[in-house]
Formats: structure tokens, C-alpha cells, sequence
């Protein structure tokens, strides 16, 4: 008797060992993601259909938003605010179409969404000193797309000279006041506006 | 101590299952014209140094040790390697963009500087994939400078 139990026991065993392998496998494919993006994008289509011509600017507004957003959490030191920030815009800028731009404009800008998605997505899971490095790049990335996409905002691109151990970083922002996001309420007003886009 | 033969059994049994589970090795003949050592002009001690301690996770090719061959501990280097890859694989450098190459070759300034490249868990076996202070300084200087002349 004592046998067969160890034997039932152990073959249960198998068969869990072999479902949780299973489950790992289908775990990796994750359809739920890609699906909640799709519904992003109709909603974002429904938006274009209303906008009637410009339609890719504001799908580049809707980025710009974001980009604003976490640049006040950034601002405002706030870590966690800026982690949700930064998987925000990662989310609109996977959902960024260019189709409609020449080809060559369609490589820069598919280049430009890519590199951003990346800094944006390891915004999301980083310390703030981290996301302050990403969000420097970042920010260049957005500055070219505006230079692509053009933009109906009035938008300051400014600089702090010392940032990245002198090295510099500019950024951009809706207002003409210098908040600084590098340095938040350590230097929070360390800057100057470099040039104003529109 | 019934209880204990029976769970040990059951660990042997689930040990021994596992180990018919296949796993995809990351192992490549070729290195492809795009590999970052052929598209730039690495030093040798640069090369030495990245082939080393980077290579494992982050090309192709993995210089797998005994260890691999054995179940759980493969699903463990499978993952990392797949991680390592997607982040950045050397073996591709030449595909990417300039704006890519800028971003990749900040993160890996910034990993080396902060100590979180090489991964400990890493380390703790190759111990010859840690770098050397000298080593470290060798090859953060050959990146800035790359990225210097991308910019």
C-alpha cells in the first residue's frame, strides 16, 4: 500500500513539475499586453478620424503630453510618479504610426520611437538618478521628432550647463520658467531657455 | 522519518523529470559581419576584456560551463542569456542606427561605472569576467570615445 502512494505521490509530483513548465512557456507569450495596446489604439484612431487632417500630429501630441508629464514628476523628485510616467509614454509611443510620412522621415521617426520606447520603458523600472540619465537622452529623441513632426504647442527647449557632471542637458517644456528636472528641488531653477520651437 | 524519505524521493524523482526538459543553447558558428569587434577598431586588451566578461550573455555565442547541462540550473542561463540579448547583443552592433548605438553605448558606460555589469551572479562563478580596475578604465575610455565620435 505504502508503495503505491509513494508511487501516486511521486507521479503527482511529475505532473506538476510538468505544468508549471508548461505555464512558464505560456506565461512568455503574454497575449493580454498587445491586446490592451490595440484597444489604445483604436482610441487613438477615433481621436485622428475626429481631428480630420493632421491626424499623425496628434498622435505626436498625445506623446508630447507624456513626455511633460513625467518631466514635472521628475521635477518634483517623485520616483515612483515618474516609473508610471515613463510606462505611459512608452504605451503612446508604441502606438505612434508614421505611415503617413515620406520614407525617409518614416526610417528617422521609426528610429527616433524606438530609441525613446527603450529610454522610456527603463524609466519605468529605475531609481530616480537612473531615470534622469534616460530621460537626458530621451529628450533628444523627442526635440528630433518635433523637428519631424512639427507641433501646434509652443514649446522652450532649455539647458542646464551642469548636469552630467558639467556635461550638460537640455529638455523641453511647455512653460518658459526654468524647473529644472535633472536636479529637481536641489537646483530647481539651474537653467536657460536655448531656443523656442513655434 | 517517513516523511523525509518520501520528500526526498519525490526531490530526486522531480530532479531526475526535469532533466529531459530541452533547452536552446545559444551557440553560433559564425560571427556575422555586423559584430561590434569587426565594424570598430577594438584594441586587443579592449576585445580580450568584452569577449570575456560580456560575450557570455550578450552575442551568439556562449561559452557554456559544465553546469549548463544540468537541469534547473539551464532554464536559469537560458533566461539571462535571452534577457542579456534583447538589451544588447554585440554581435548586431552594426545594425544599429547611430541613435541607437549612442543609447547602447551610454547604458554600457553607465552599467560598467555602477559595478552592475558584469552581473554578480555572474562573477560569482567566472571570476575571470570581473574586470580589473585597469581593464574597466580601458574599456570605458574605448566607449566614450566611440560614442564621442558617433556624436
Amino acid at each position: 500500500m505504502k508503495t503505491v502512494k509513494r508511487t501516486i505521490g511521486t507521479m503527482a509530483l511529475a505532473t506538476v513539475v510538468m505544468v508549471t513548465v508548461s505555464c512558464k512557456d505560456g506565461n512568455k507569450n503574454e497575449p493580454a499586453k498587445p491586446m490592451s495596446n490595440e484597444i489604445h489604439q483604436e482610441k487613438m484612431d477615433d481621436k485622428e478620424d475626429m481631428a480630420m487632417d493632421n491626424s499623425q500630429d496628434a498622435k505626436a501630441e498625445a506623446i508630447l503630453k507624456d513626455y511633460f508629464n513625467l518631466k514635472d514628476a521628475l521635477v518634483n523628485d517623485d520616483n515612483s510618479k515618474a516609473k508610471e510616467l515613463g510606462n505611459t509614454l512608452a504605451q503612446s509611443l508604441k502606438s505612434f504610426d508614421a505611415s503617413s510620412y515620406s520614407d525617409s522621415e518614416q526610417n528617422e521617426l521609426n528610429d527616433i520611437i524606438e530609441d525613446a520606447t527603450e529610454h522610456a520603458e527603463h524609466i519605468g523600472e529605475s531609481d530616480i538618478a537612473h531615470q534622469r540619465e534616460h530621460f537626458k537622452t530621451l529628450s533628444k529623441d523627442m526635440t528630433d521628432m518635433v523637428a519631424i513632426t512639427g507641433t501646434s504647442m509652443t514649446i522652450y527647449e532649455q539647458y542646464c550647463p551642469m548636469y552630467d557632471n558639467n556635461k550638460g542637458g537640455a529638455w523641453l517644456s511647455m512653460n518658459e520658467e526654468i524647473r529644472n528636472p535633472y536636479f529637481g528641488a536641489q537646483m530647481l531653477k539651474c537653467g536657460k531657455v536655448q531656443r523656442e520651437i513655434n | 522519518m517517513k516523511i523525509v524519505k518520501i520528500i526526498a524521493w519525490i526531490a530526486l524523482v522531480a530532479f531526475v523529470v526535469i532533466q529531459f526538459f530541452p533547452v536552446d543553447y545559444n551557440q553560433s558558428e559564425t560571427v556575422p559581419q555586423t559584430d561590434f569587434m569587426l565594424v570598430n577598431n577594438v584594441p586587443a586588451t579592449v576585445e580580450q576584456s568584452l569577449q570575456v566578461s560580456c560575450y557570455d550573455c550578450h552575442s551568439n555565442n556562449t561559452d557554456y560551463p559544465w553546469y549548463s547541462k544540468v537541469q534547473p540550473s539551464s532554464w536559469y542561463l537560458e533566461h539571462h542569456i535571452k534577457e542579456g540579448k534583447a538589451e544588447l547583443n554585440f554581435n548586431e552592433w552594426g545594425n544599429l542606427s547611430d541613435r541607437r548605438k549612442n543609447s547602447k553605448l551610454r547604458s554600457i558606460i553607465n552599467q560598467i561605472e555602477d559595478g552592475e555589469m558584469p552581473l554578480d551572479s555572474y562573477t560569482l562563478i567566472h571570476r575571470d569576467a570581473i574586470f580589473s580596475e585597469a581593464n574597466k578604465t580601458a574599456v570605458i575610455d574605448y566607449m566614450n570615445k566611440l560614442k564621442d565620435s558617433l556624436e
